[in-house]
């Protein structure tokens, strides 16, 4: 078992989501950076669906009662192993007693701890990703308790990974929305030349955009909403749906992330700088 | 019929197929029964994820990146070539408390739309709702079909908390809040049918195309419910539409 001594700011279970019931109403959710919870899967060697850790802004601190190995990925959040510190992107082996703890945010938003077979929550629609109230729980707590498999061999055959960091990224790829043939030449213009910065508004329904553009009035039926659809609301706003975003909608969805943007904007914060770029589909 | 639908590209991921911008029974068959034929005898129903709501169907395919304009052209021409595929549909019977002590806005209603509260209640519980759409919430209801006398707009300002089985009023809208939830719809009742269960294979017993119609019951009656729904010997009413 890992016991929670310290559950962080907001940290939760994912996977890579729960597939299969938008049409009852059920977001997604799953891996906001699904590109660094994906490496820190691989490389323990796991499924791509094992069930990690996401960690924001501020970790937790966490005890495991048995062996296993660990690795740690996406934001860097100054991690320590019984005081020592580790780094992202490397294989840790874990002895009954460890101690993981978390300090300063250093860059990027988001942080994934993997562990060996994954964590083994309970799954429910086919997925371990909290999202209350399909889970009970909504983030860690103070003695939260997680299962694990005990893991006292293993080789990493991959480690350490030469990865690109998508962290200092800050150009948003977007693909055209189905509604994006109602902007006019001002909006696009306003789109695609200006630096934006994400709103104090953001979290993991949706990210605002703080700067707003010309607004669009359409009267549209309530339509099917996907993680990354960026809507624009009468007044001007720019909202971003992320992973557990509203299935549906009933603003024009003018832009669409594609899924590495999806990832590089979950890693921004409040006043992070971004600009959007218009990517060619086929 | 056929109608004059466009398709777009919706990212990569996704298409969006639209029909008319309007909330009609008709165009809803028409969405539903395309559905049906294109799971049936067109695609690989579970590569694929198909969301009706009102007068769209969103097409979802994750396994790769859609070759838009190839797809486009096949879906305009299984569209031209659909034969009527109907599925069954069911019409459920919900109760519903409309006691004081649930419908914190009935009072108030009641005064805005000029109704005594006999009257509310006989014109909420006629009428055979259609379920348009489900989102907003898990197992949120985009119900269609409310009479004109019980429009009212929403409340001035939200509630940042609406206790779950609340039954609302907003627009030419009613539903049922599945979870508490933040919301601005004026409410009448209370209905002690979960509408979502997350431990059930199927967690939402309701799909778009379903009728709702609901019944009054007193508060003794709901607090049986209730405790028949825990211990899992309710059952919904329900009946075929299309026999």
């Amino acid at each position: 078992m890992l016991k929670v001594l310290k559950p962080g700011f907001y940290t939760t279970v994912q996977d890579i989501g729960r597939i299969g019931y938008l049409n009852k109403g059920v977001p997604v959710s799953g891996n906001m950076d699904a590109n660094a919870a994906l490496i820190a899967n691989q490389l323990l060697d796991n499924r791509d669906n094992a069930a990690v850790l996401e960690i924001t802004m501020t970790g937790p601190t966490l005890v495991f009662e048995k062996e296993t190995y660990i690795s740690l990925t996406g934001a860097k959040l100054s991690a320590t192993l019984n005081n020592k510190p580790i780094t992202n992107n490397k294989v840790y082996k874990i002895y009954a007693g460890d101690i993981l703890s978390y300090g300063k945010l250093l860059e990027g938003l988001r942080g994934y701890l993997a562990i060996k077979n994954g964590f083994l929550t309970e799954k429910l629609l086919g997925s371990r990703s909290y999202y209350y109230p399909i889970t009970k729980e909504r983030c860690l707590e103070s003695n939260t308790t997680m299962v694990y498999e005990k893991c006292s061999d293993f080789s990493p055959k991959i480690s350490p990974l030469r990865l690109k960091s998508l962290l200092g990224e800050n150009v948003i790829k977007v693909y055209k929305g189905p509604e994006f043939y109602l902007l006019n030449d001002n909006q696009l213009a306003s789109l695609f030349s200006k630096e934006f910065s994400v709103a104090k508004e953001n979290d993991r329904m949706a990210y605002q955009i703080e700067e707003n553009i010309e607004g669009l009035t359409y009267s549209m039926l309530t339509s099917a909403t996907l993680p990354g659809t960026i809507q624009l609301t009468p007044s001007g706003k720019l909202i971003v749906l992320m992973k557990d975003g509203q299935t549906t909608g009933g603003y024009p969805r003018i832009l669409q992330l594609t899924e590495e943007a999806i990832c590089i904007l979950a890693q921004k914060k409040y006043r992070d700088k971004l600009s959007f770029r218009l990517s060619v589909s086929n | 019929m056929n109608y004059s639908i466009s398709i777009r590209a919706y990212g990569v991921h996704a298409i969006l197929i639209e029909w008319p911008n309007h909330v009609k029974e008709d165009i809803l068959e028409d969405i539903l029964s395309f559905k049906e034929y294109l799971i049936h005898t067109c695609i690989d129903a579970k590569d694929w994820e198909v969301i009706p709501a009102y007068n769209s169907l969103t097409l979802i395919f994750r396994k790769k990146e859609i070759v838009f304009n190839k797809v486009k052209e096949q879906l305009q021409q299984w569209y031209s070539q659909k034969t009527p595929y109907i599925k069954d549909s069911f019409l459920w019977k919900l109760p519903v408390c409309y006691d004081a002590s649930f419908g914190i806005d009935l009072k108030e209603t009641c005064d805005v739309l000029n109704l005594s509260m006999e009257e509310l209640i006989k014109c909420h519980t006629e009428k055979e709702y259609t379920v348009y759409g489900i989102g907003f919430l898990p197992g949120f209801m985009y119900l269609g079909g409310l009479g004109k006398e019980l429009e009212i707009a929403r409340r001035a300002s939200p509630r940042p908390k609406v206790e779950k089985g609340s039954v609302g009023l907003a627009g030419k809208q009613t539903g049922i809040y599945p979870q508490n939830s933040p919301g601005g719809w004026n409410i009448i009742g209370n209905c002690p049918v979960p509408m979502f269960n997350p431990k059930e294979e199927k967690p939402c017993f309701v799909s778009v195309g379903d009728k709702v119609q609901f019944y009054r019951i007193e508060k003794k009656v709901y607090d049986l419910i209730k405790i028949e729904n825990e211990v899992g010997v309710f059952n919904i009413e329900k009946s075929k539409i299309h026999a």
